[in-house]
């Protein structure tokens, strides 16, 4: 993990005492993450940023999933709803007083069910959500740490399935002490999840003598950008019923589904089971940060089937209470239902189309990616250019990608997945003419590959 | 079995007796091989037979084991024993309104001001929209609030931030924004330094009485202990070295391994204000045996004392120490009665903590909208002078009226130059000098006299009869009102 005391690196160290303090196992270990390709890319990106007309040969960025496809909606909702009235909330400036004082971890009544009105907007009514079982959080990032500490202790584990969110390891495991198995998922059936990769993961913790606590999956899942089948969903509550354990669905992109239809939220199987035993196991997260295009506001939420939880879960978030500010603000719009009904439908269409857009052009280079029906970014298969089939080859190839294309975007090794050779590719962070170039530099890339 | 064979015997005679015993003994243990190859295998409890089809799995009620949650989240959602909590829950239930309910609790436990609340008022209604929307066209650009932009803060926050803190600290002593991370609020500032200084099962040192809040905020996820250091009424409640020396021994001794000293100032709940020299006593001690020093600072701007106020960050650029064993926490939440904006900050003069607290600020961040809100606000320098002078003349000025009325009641109060609370001695009013006396008070103070006032059971104070009384949320005609039903109080012990 790290060593515990810091010899070399205080730099503001001007006394004569040649005792240095000491710092944390956590503030000194590398479960930040930081260090990893995932990042350094980032950090190109930021040393040298594409602009359409001031830096038309710098780094596109396409390993951040921000959606920005949407703003314009939301600019024009804000600009004609009187803004004063969206601030403070219906009452106006007097509103301002409950607004300035307002910390109470259980947030804004009229918050909470907008937000369980949207989230049953976004599943066609297909489950109903109650604003008390909501539990408000700075960020999907936090809930699903808050959760990681409500539902394991130091040196248990989650299982989670490959490929899977790098940050991920970061979020659930650095406070926390909680380790992550991998439920290991490949390209032979469009990487869903198997009984048998559960129980292979289950077996595998347990052979280390470490106690298996839940599962957590992304449905739609970041990096595949697919929806998880509804009988996988099936299969994953039985495993968790049998093994006692829990399971984390983590719901943040399922605003952002193509097709409406195609999506089964955990939420929708656990509303046909009245068995309290089996429902409290269940516990969804949520924010406004992907399908909103909002994460600049800090807004994430877990909703649990369980009553203690959700009690706990409450209480811990003082640490990452979402802004009384935000909450006033957003409230009335989220519980607008013409608004919402417009904007998620509007949404759908133009990520859809943005990632035909890709996949499309993608194609035409010779490269292929899984088909994928949800998400901001498509999951695209490079493993035939690798000189060498091994995560060191497939490190080479995203460093090419990075240098001579000038396109960052996440090797799959980042997100643990067992096939080398697959990469994020992010779409919606940026306008179709950009797009469109990034198309252009992979075009002349491959061509040139061809000619050799 | 033996039943069966007897009886048969009895019934057919010798021959048959035993064919007749054979049979049903033969049955009988096919019968045990059948039932025993049926049970399922005992050493897991809780696989169940895969025969069940799904809908009979879901439907099987009781027989699935209850999940359980970690050992650390059982003590959080079990109600709260603590005075602190029970007070706060009590004013919900019927809360004093001056208008509409003028029998209800008067809140006497929430440190918070709304005593420059008209000046705040104005200046967001003349100022909120521009702020919130600031772009460099004029045009509203929801980019600018919405997209992704650095956990620790906007670098123009940092500044302002900076700056504001040197102004309300006396001027004597600047920050660096670099050195500076924006938190959603005190609460996980206090948090995240826990994470980053000491591991679990290390404790920090903290002087009595302390905030209540702490408890929560240091020990629900990170695992570190809080020991206490006693002061007293004989000090006004200031802490001394022998004092910190002894409770460093003793924890030594039992096997505990302290990372650093935690402390506010203006100290909550007593309103003292730590002299120079103490802040240099506690730095020098916490070099000697080379631990952290964290200095909350929650209440700087509300200091209404003639007693200068002195940050922990001025002694450690002053040179004679090392300042990276140094940690500030300070808040909008006191000093500005903002609390619902959730706006914290942690200043460190350790790279690596400063650092790590970086990364640490994905998990409570401030959004961006607030933060441009804060920045206007802040860099008001106009505003912002105007404001802490009114802020500190009207608690001030509320102060002199609530402990006045305490003294015509024959209630004395502790020494106090800033908060927003002064420390007061019921001891006069307990029926036992002790711990059992004192939340006896309590209780009566909540029930009859309908007001919630903390004790200093629930702050760790080691001498029974102190209560925290919160003033700066009374409009000047609640006073009265309260020291009349005090009064009676009293009154009704003396009968």
């Amino acid at each position: 993990m790290g060593l515990p005391l810091m010899m070399e690196r205080s730099s503001n160290n001007n006394n004569n005492n040649n005792n240095v303090v000491e710092l944390s196992r956590v503030a000194v270990s590398d479960t930040h993450g930081e260090d990893s390709p995932y990042f350094a890319g980032w950090k190109a990106y930021d040393e040298n940023p594409y602009d359409e007309s001031h830096n038309p040969s710098g780094v596109i960025q396409m390993g951040l999933a921000e959606n920005q496809v949407s703003f314009d909606l939301l600019e024009t909702y804000l600009e004609k709803k009187n803004p004063e009235g969206s601030m403070w909330g219906s009452k106006g400036a007097p509103g301002f007083r409950e607004n300035a004082l307002f910390q109470d971890y259980h947030g804004l009544k009229t918050f909470r069910q907008a937000m369980a009105s949207f989230m049953e907007q976004i599943r066609g009514g297909k489950a109903r959500f109650d604003p008390d079982r909501i539990v408000l959080t700075a960020g999907a990032t936090a809930a699903n740490e808050l959760l990681t500490f409500i539902l394991a202790d130091p040196n248990d584990a989650l299982l989670v399935p490959t490929p899977y969110y790098p940050g991920f390891d970061r979020d659930l495991r650095w406070r926390t002490g909680v380790k992550i198995v991998p439920i290991h998922c490949d390209s032979s059936n469009h990487f869903q999840i198997t009984p048998e990769a559960l129980e292979s993961a289950y077996q595998t913790a347990r052979d280390a003598n470490i106690r298996v606590r839940g599962v957590l999956i992304t449905n739609p899942s970041n990096p595949l950008g697919a929806t998880v089948q509804k009988k996988v969903l099936e299969d994953l509550l039985d495993f968790c019923v049998r093994k006692n354990i829990h399971l984390v669905s983590d719901e943040i992109y399922s605003g952002s589904v193509f097709h409406a239809s195609e999506f089964t939220s955990v939420a929708e199987i656990v509303e046909s089971i009245d068995d309290v035993s089996v429902k409290e196991r269940v516990h969804i997260v949520y924010s406004l940060s992907k399908d909103l295009g909002l994460p600049g506001f800090r807004v994430g939420t877990i909703y649990s089937y369980n009553d203690n939880v959700v009690r706990t879960a409450r209480r811990m978030s003082s640490f990452t209470l979402v802004s009384s500010q935000t909450q006033h603000m957003l409230a009335s719009m989220l519980s607008d239902e013409e608004f919402t009904e417009k904007y998620i439908r509007i949404n759908r269409e133009r990520l859809r189309r943005r990632y035909e857009i890709i996949v499309e052009g993608l194609k035409k280079a010779g490269i292929e990616c899984l088909k994928g029906n949800a998400g901001l970014f498509c999951w695209m298969n490079l493993g035939f250019l690798l000189e060498k089939k091994t995560k060191d080859g497939e490190l080479q190839l995203w460093d090419v990608i990075l240098k001579e294309l000038k396109l960052n975007i996440s090797p799959g090794s980042s997100c643990h997945c067992s096939e080398v050779g697959w990469f994020r590719v992010c779409f919606a962070n940026m306008s179709e003419n950009t797009l469109e170039i990034a198309l252009k530099r992979i075009h002349k890339f491959m061509d040139r590959r061809r000619r050799f | 079995m033996r039943l069966i064979v007897p009886l048969r015997g009895v019934i057919q005679g010798r021959g048959g007796l035993f064919v007749g015993s054979l049979i049903p003994c033969c049955l009988f243990y096919f019968l045990q091989l059948y039932l025993k190859r049926r049970r399922p295998p005992p050493s897991d409890p809780t696989e169940l037979p895969r025969t069940f089809s799904r809908t009979n799995l879901f439907s099987r009620g009781n027989s699935i084991g209850r999940v359980r949650v970690s050992s650390r989240a059982v003590p959080v959602a079990k109600p709260s024993d603590s005075p602190y909590y029970i007070g706060l829950e009590r004013v919900k239930t019927d809360p004093y309104d001056r208008i509409t309910n003028t029998d209800g609790i008067i809140q006497l436990g929430l440190a918070e001001s709304t005593l420059c609340f008209d000046l705040l008022q104005r200046w967001m209604s003349e100022n909120l929209m521009e702020s919130m929307m600031q772009s460099d066209d004029g045009e509203f650009d929801i980019s600018s609030i919405a997209m992704y932009k650095p956990f620790e803060g906007l670098l123009e926050l940092r500044v302002a931030f900076a700056d504001f803190m040197s102004r309300i600290m006396g001027g004597n002593v600047s920050f660096d924004p670099s050195n500076m991370v924006i938190t959603a609020g005190g609460t996980p500032a206090i948090e995240v330094l826990a994470f980053c200084l000491a591991d679990h099962g290390n404790a920090f040192l903290i002087p009595t009485p302390y905030y209540p809040g702490f408890d929560r905020d240091i020990k629900f996820r990170t695992g570190v202990e809080l020991i206490p250091v006693h002061c007293r009424s004989s000090d006004n409640f200031t802490v001394t070295v022998s004092a910190l020396e002894q409770a460093l021994n003793q924890a030594r001794k039992r096997g505990s391994k302290v990372s650093g000293i935690l402390f506010s100032n203006p100290s909550n709940p007593v309103g003292n204000i730590l002299s120079r020299e103490t802040l240099c006593d506690i730095l020098r001690f916490a070099q000697e045996k080379n631990i952290h020093v964290i200095s909350d600072e929650i209440f700087a701007g509300s200091v209404y004392g003639d007693k200068e106020f002195v940050s922990m960050a001025e002694i450690a650029g002053s040179g004679e120490f090392d300042k990276t064993r140094v940690h500030i926490i300070y808040g909008l939440s006191k000093d500005l009665s903002i609390p619902g904006f959730r706006a914290g900050v942690i200043y460190s003069f350790h790279e690596d903590v400063v650092n790590a607290a970086k990364k640490l600020m994905r998990f409570s961040s401030v959004p961006v909208l607030v933060q441009r809100i804060l920045i206007s606000l802040l860099s008001d320098v106009r505003f912002i002078e105007g404001y802490m002078a009114a802020h500190r003349q009207r608690i001030r000025d509320k102060h002199i009226r609530f402990v006045e009325g305490l003294k015509q009641l024959g209630i004395p109060c502790a020494e106090s130059g800033g908060g927003l609370y002064c420390w007061v001695d019921m001891s006069s009013l307990l029926t036992s000098y002790s711990e059992k006396g004192e939340l006896e008070l309590f209780e009566k103070l909540l029930t009859v006299a309908k007001i919630n006032a903390t004790p200093g059971t629930a702050c760790y104070c080691i001498e029974p009869g102190w209560f925290r009384c919160c003033f700066t949320a009374l409009a000047d005609e609640d006073i009265p009102v309260i020291m009349e039903r005090i009064r009676q109080l009293a009154e009704s012990f003396r009968s």
